[in-house]
């Protein structure tokens, strides 16, 4: 069935320079393989639209049921030249919790 | 065992936070992270208008107000509050509180190397964009090397009470106290990938501890007297993260994990100049009320390169709003916004770059946010930056007219026209580490 990211995930996410950075984490340690599979660097690239104009890279942390996505030239040039109000990204990563994935 | 505790986050952190670490249970070592990436351009600024600034003026007085306590518990506090003047900072350390002891590291500090670096064929390419910094040379406000946990070490190695840093890595302040206590040396990757994941977990104060926490943000308990973390840390690298016995917030594998991720790039290499951190190897343990076992780290050696912190001036920007009621309350912010860009076309005016906003309907996610058809209100805000000073300023100009002179409904003037502040920017890029040669200094 298909539900919001929120459901199985918590997520922080923070900047450097004009790169977003987005730890998703597992509520539970079963949903880490669901994220593996549902949050691929194509699909939260799809999901933020034209907001992320480079590319978007995604590692694994298995250790603490969590990955990492780097999105590239996400921040309108970043910390103090960025006119945008969430400069730093700080609030990517509760965006990215209303992603629809398919839970088992 | 070693307690050590972080009282500031950043430059403008709780000022209570470090007051209540020293009052409510015991620690050893106090450790206040200052500096933001842009915080260095703007010390440097203070500096060429005054001398005797340039440095964390918070700290000073801070220091004042809990002197007589670090006397009588032995507690030391390792800062980077020095800034570009960690000399200047210990003078006024010293005259808040005499009675202390004060070392300062220099040699981090390299705005009047940039160009003896460009002549042994240095280029410090952006590492973000690649550029040469020959591109940005005359707009260089500050540059310094981001130096590591063993020259704090070695200051408090001196038996000083207080160690002023200036641009010290984040890590470092938490790590110093752990290679000086328990005599970690430069090969021993493992424990000093430890005591940098340690630094990393709470560099950013109550960020670990309940702050800014998703997983029932509702229930943690009494967050005005949220507690600022502590790490006790073993000789062997394992360490507990935790905070005083009756504070507020929460210290739990969900609080540690969110912080572990916080601005992370690739985990396996996570760079400083003490050693490269795996963040895959950290393993995670709730072992008691706000108590949070991690072990398992381990490291490699640290990298050839030292990284360089630049900023540099890169224009000018000024952002103003209006709001739009109900009705319409979107179409009418939307041809607000397209008013302001054909007048400022019509004026010739020329932009690096117009941004526009709509609070309430897509400022902070854009594209990512749900649909919201028909708001009772809209924050239209819209933003300019540009090298021309003046097309800026004109800038300010063009939005209070639209209250009388554009689509109905508009409100929220009230602060006049908005500020044009200068845009200060940011560059890292990397040296030979050999190039950079610190020392230590006891000021009294």
């Amino acid at each position: 069935m298909r539900r919001p990211l929120s459901t199985i995930a918590h997520t922080r996410s923070g900047d450097k320079g004009d790169t977003s950075n987005i730890g998703v984490i597992a509520l539970r340690p079963e949903h880490y393989r669901v994220i593996l599979r549902e949050v691929t660097p194509d699909r939260v690239k799809e999901f933020f639209g034209d907001l992320v104009k480079g590319k978007v890279e995604r590692f694994e942390l298995p250790n603490l049921g969590a990955i990492n996505l780097l999105l590239h030239e996400a921040l309108g040039g970043g910390g103090t030249v960025s006119l945008r109000v969430d400069a730093q990204g700080k609030t990517y990563g509760a965006a990215l919790l209303r992603m629809e994935v398919e839970i088992d | 065992m070693i307690r050590i505790a972080n009282g500031q986050g950043f430059w403008g952190d709780w000022l209570e936070a470090p007051v209540r670490l020293v009052d409510q249970g015991p620690i050893d070592f106090l450790v206040l992270d200052y500096l933001a990436e842009v915080t260095m351009s703007i010390l440097q600024k203070q500096k060429q208008e005054d001398p005797a600034l340039g440095y964390a003026r918070d700290f000073p007085p801070l220091i004042g107000r809990l002197a007589n306590k670090l006397k009588d518990r032995n507690i030391k506090v390792v800062a980077n509050a020095g800034g570009v003047n960690p000399v200047a900072c210990a003078r006024a350390v010293l005259k808040a509180a005499p009675g202390l002891k004060v070392a300062v590291i220099h040699g981090d500090d390299v705005f009047h190397r940039i160009d003896e670096f460009l002549g042994k064929g240095y280029d410090m390419r952006d590492m973000d964009t690649g550029r040469p910094i020959s591109a940005i040379r005359k707009q260089i406000l500050s540059a310094n090397a981001y130096i590591g946990a063993f020259p704090l070490a070695e200051a408090l190695d001196t038996g000083a009470d207080v160690v002023i840093a200036g641009r010290s890595t984040d890590t470092a302040l938490t790590l110093a106290p752990m290679v000086h206590r328990f005599g970690w040396k430069a090969e021993d990757w493992n424990k000093l990938a430890a005591g940098t994941i340690a630094g990393h977990i709470i560099e950013c104060g109550a960020q670990c501890s309940g702050g800014n926490c998703q997983v029932d943000w509702e229930s943690i308990p009494n967050m005005s007297d949220v507690g600022y973390p502590i790490v006790e840390a073993e000789p062997d690298g394992s360490f507990t993260v935790t905070k005083h016995t009756g504070s507020g917030g929460r210290a739990h594998t969900d609080t540690v994990k969110e912080q572990l991720l916080y601005e992370l790039g690739d985990p396996k290499r996570y760079m400083t100049p003490d050693c490269i951190a795996d963040f895959t190897t950290v393993q995670l343990a709730d072992t008691g009320p706000d108590r949070v076992k991690v072990s398992g780290i381990r490291g490699g050696p640290r990298p050839p390169t030292l990284k360089l912190s630049i900023s540099y001036t890169d224009g000018w920007k000024a952002i103003g709003t209006l709001v739009y009621s109900w009705p319409q309350a979107v179409e009418k912010a939307r041809a607000a916004d397209r008013i302001v860009r054909a007048r400022l076309a019509g004026l010739g005016l020329a932009f690096d770059e117009i941004y526009t906003e709509f609070f309430g309907l897509n400022a902070c996610n854009g594209p990512a946010a749900p649909p919201n058809p028909d708001p009772p209100e809209i924050q239209l805000r819209i933003g300019v930056r540009g090298q021309d000073r003046k097309a800026v300023d004109r800038f300010t100009r063009e939005l209070i007219p639209l209250v009388l002179n554009g689509p109905p409904g508009a409100t929220g003037f009230g602060d006049g026209r908005p500020p044009v502040r200068e845009i200060v920017a940011y560059w890292s890029a990397l040296i030979p580490r050999e190039e950079i040669e610190t020392r230590v200094e006891v000021i009294s």
